[in-house]
């Protein structure tokens, strides 16, 4: 058998590129809010940050290259973890056969029972998130080049600001559960890494949500502006 | 002292083939605190067969707890709700006059239902097969210090080892997967010296065969691990993930 095969051929190994993926996802999640602290420091700095993305690689990659090869790794991931999320929810529903007339909720908490349906929101979320803050498609007064004013203009509208915040909800359980299951699909299980797992998982999720939703509280209080 | 007895209502899953239609069936029984689940349903049975009906089938051996041949959801749990017991341990104690019970046959379409509370399990079978064991040479028994053993090693081999092979995590799993059974039978083996020859081949070998049984993807709910009656823990599925990335990556 192959590598190709071994990781598209099993569920096993469908998990694996998951949790790959997951994993670039988890480290852009971060990196995207650190980036995005800048906004406390002013308009310049945010602003400054937002072109320096663009310039990041300078002199060995050309203008707005770092960026496009950065889009090009997430957009991959999402395909593969997209299409695996798909293709084994549809094995595991086809696995059950007969439902059960009881159920008795073993051990299932709401992180893990929300992956798929979560999963669905984070994907509209990201799509109207480009819309909205790269593109500005649905952005009602955006002005290209001057983030901070799109970033601060977004957020003053209460229904964005509140879809933001329910999504980032969404994104914490989302992660505190996949990055617990991340280690258990790539076997990070010796006798440390089992005492750290779920608190890591816990803090990840915490920070990520947390952190972002700092970005549409600090505007609506005019902390931000 | 006087034994309490109580009147139950079962609601019990009636399915004459594979291939029939089954359903629910409510029946009145009879018990008292000291039967046994299951003679508590044999109970039901004499009755059924003294009027001429059909008696409910459903798998049994030892009745105690160590063949993994029972195994049957109550109320929505496999194995009734005690924790780490087999249906056959389970006690009427647990219920009181007047209880309403539901009871299904494990769901997966991995063990088609044979009749009624009975399925079939050799896809279990079939997953031992293509893993499970050592290829030793033939010959005088090896000294039993030839090869040691760490004692965490034995310990932990044995804790996957105490897998009965029931299905009860099967059963108990939202998307129907088999990894706590398939991780406990390549954990067993491969925590061992003894294991460590064949120890890439037997996760592929297991999780390819797995793959061929109509089982679902696991997604670490860890429901298995609740309803398994031998604390088989989620860190054989740990394994068994690591030993198959390993096994990717040696074979190339
Ligand atoms: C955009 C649409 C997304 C969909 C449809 C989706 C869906 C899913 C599903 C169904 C799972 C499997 C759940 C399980 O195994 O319990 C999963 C796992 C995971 N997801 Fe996502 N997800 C999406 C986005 C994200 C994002 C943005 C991140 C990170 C910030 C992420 C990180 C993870 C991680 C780390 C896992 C664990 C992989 C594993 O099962 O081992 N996902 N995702
Ligand atoms: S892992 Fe536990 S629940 Fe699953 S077959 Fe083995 S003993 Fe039964
Ligand atoms: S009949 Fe043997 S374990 Fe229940």
């Amino acid at each position: 058998m192959s590598r190709v095969t071994a990781l598209y051929g099993t569920s096993v190994g469908k998990k694996i590129t998951m949790a790959v993926s997951g994993a670039i996802f988890v480290l852009f999640v971060l990196a995207h809010w650190f980036g995005n602290t800048k906004v406390f420091m002013g308009p310049e700095a945010f602003n400054h940050y937002a072109e320096g993305l663009r310039e990041f690689g300078d002199p060995f990659l050309p203008y707005g290259w770092f960026l496009w090869i950065f889009r090009a790794v997430l957009v991959l991931s999402l395909v593969v973890h997209v299409w695996s999320a798909w293709s084994l929810t549809r094995q595991s529903w086809a696995a059950r056969g007969t439902k059960y007339k009881k159920k008795d909720s073993l051990n299932i908490d709401a992180a893990s029972n929300t992956m798929r349906w979560g999963g669905i929101v984070l994907l509209l979320f990201v799509t109207y998130h480009i819309l909205h803050l790269t593109t500005g498609t649905l952005h009602p007064d955006f002005i290209p080049g001057d983030a901070y004013h799109n970033f601060v203009a977004g957020f003053q509208s209460i229904p964005v600001s509140v879809v933001y915040m329910l999504c980032m909800i969404a994104l914490g359980l989302h992660l505190y559960h996949g990055t617990w299951s991340a280690f258990q699909t790539l076997g990070f299980d010796g006798p440390r890494a089992q005492k750290i797992r779920r608190p890591l998982s816990l803090i990840l999720a915490l920070v990520v949500a947390g952190g972002n939703l700092l970005f549409p509280v600090s505007v609506l209080t005019g902390f931000v502006s | 002292m006087a034994t309490s007895t109580m009147k139950l209502k079962l609601h019990v899953w009636r399915q004459e083939s594979p291939s029939a239609r089954g359903g629910f069936v409510t029946y009145e029984a009879d018990a008292n605190e000291h039967m046994s689940f299951l003679e508590m349903l044999d109970v039901l049975n004499e009755s059924l067969e003294s009027r001429g009906e059909e008696p409910i089938v459903f798998d049994h051996d030892c009745r105690e707890g160590i063949c993994g041949t029972c195994g049957m959801v109550i109320n929505g749990r496999p194995h009734g709700p005690w924790e780490r017991t087999t249906v056959c341990q389970l006690h009427m104690r647990e219920y009181g006059d007047g209880d309403q019970i539901w009871i299904e046959p494990w769901r997966a379409k991995g063990f088609p239902v044979v009749k009624d509370l009975f399925v079939d399990r050799s896809a279990f079978d079939r997953i031992l097969q293509s893993g499970g064991f050592i290829s030793a040479n033939s010959g005088g028994a090896p000294d039993a210090n030839a090869i040691p053993v760490k004692h965490e090693a034995a310990e932990e081999s044995m804790d996957a080892a105490a897998c009965i092979g029931c299905g009860a995590c099967v059963a108990a799993c939202p998307n129907a997967s088999a990894m706590l059974f398939t991780g406990a039978k390549i954990a067993h083996l491969n925590r061992l010296p003894q294991g460590q020859p064949e120890r890439y081949d037997r996760a592929l070998d297991m999780i390819l065969q797995m793959e061929e049984e109509a089982f679902g993807s696991c997604t670490n709910h860890g429901a298995c691990a609740e309803a398994c009656p031998k604390g088989i823990e989620l860190d054989v599925i740990a394994m068994l993930n690591r030993d198959y990335l390993a096994a990717v990556v040696k074979a190339g």
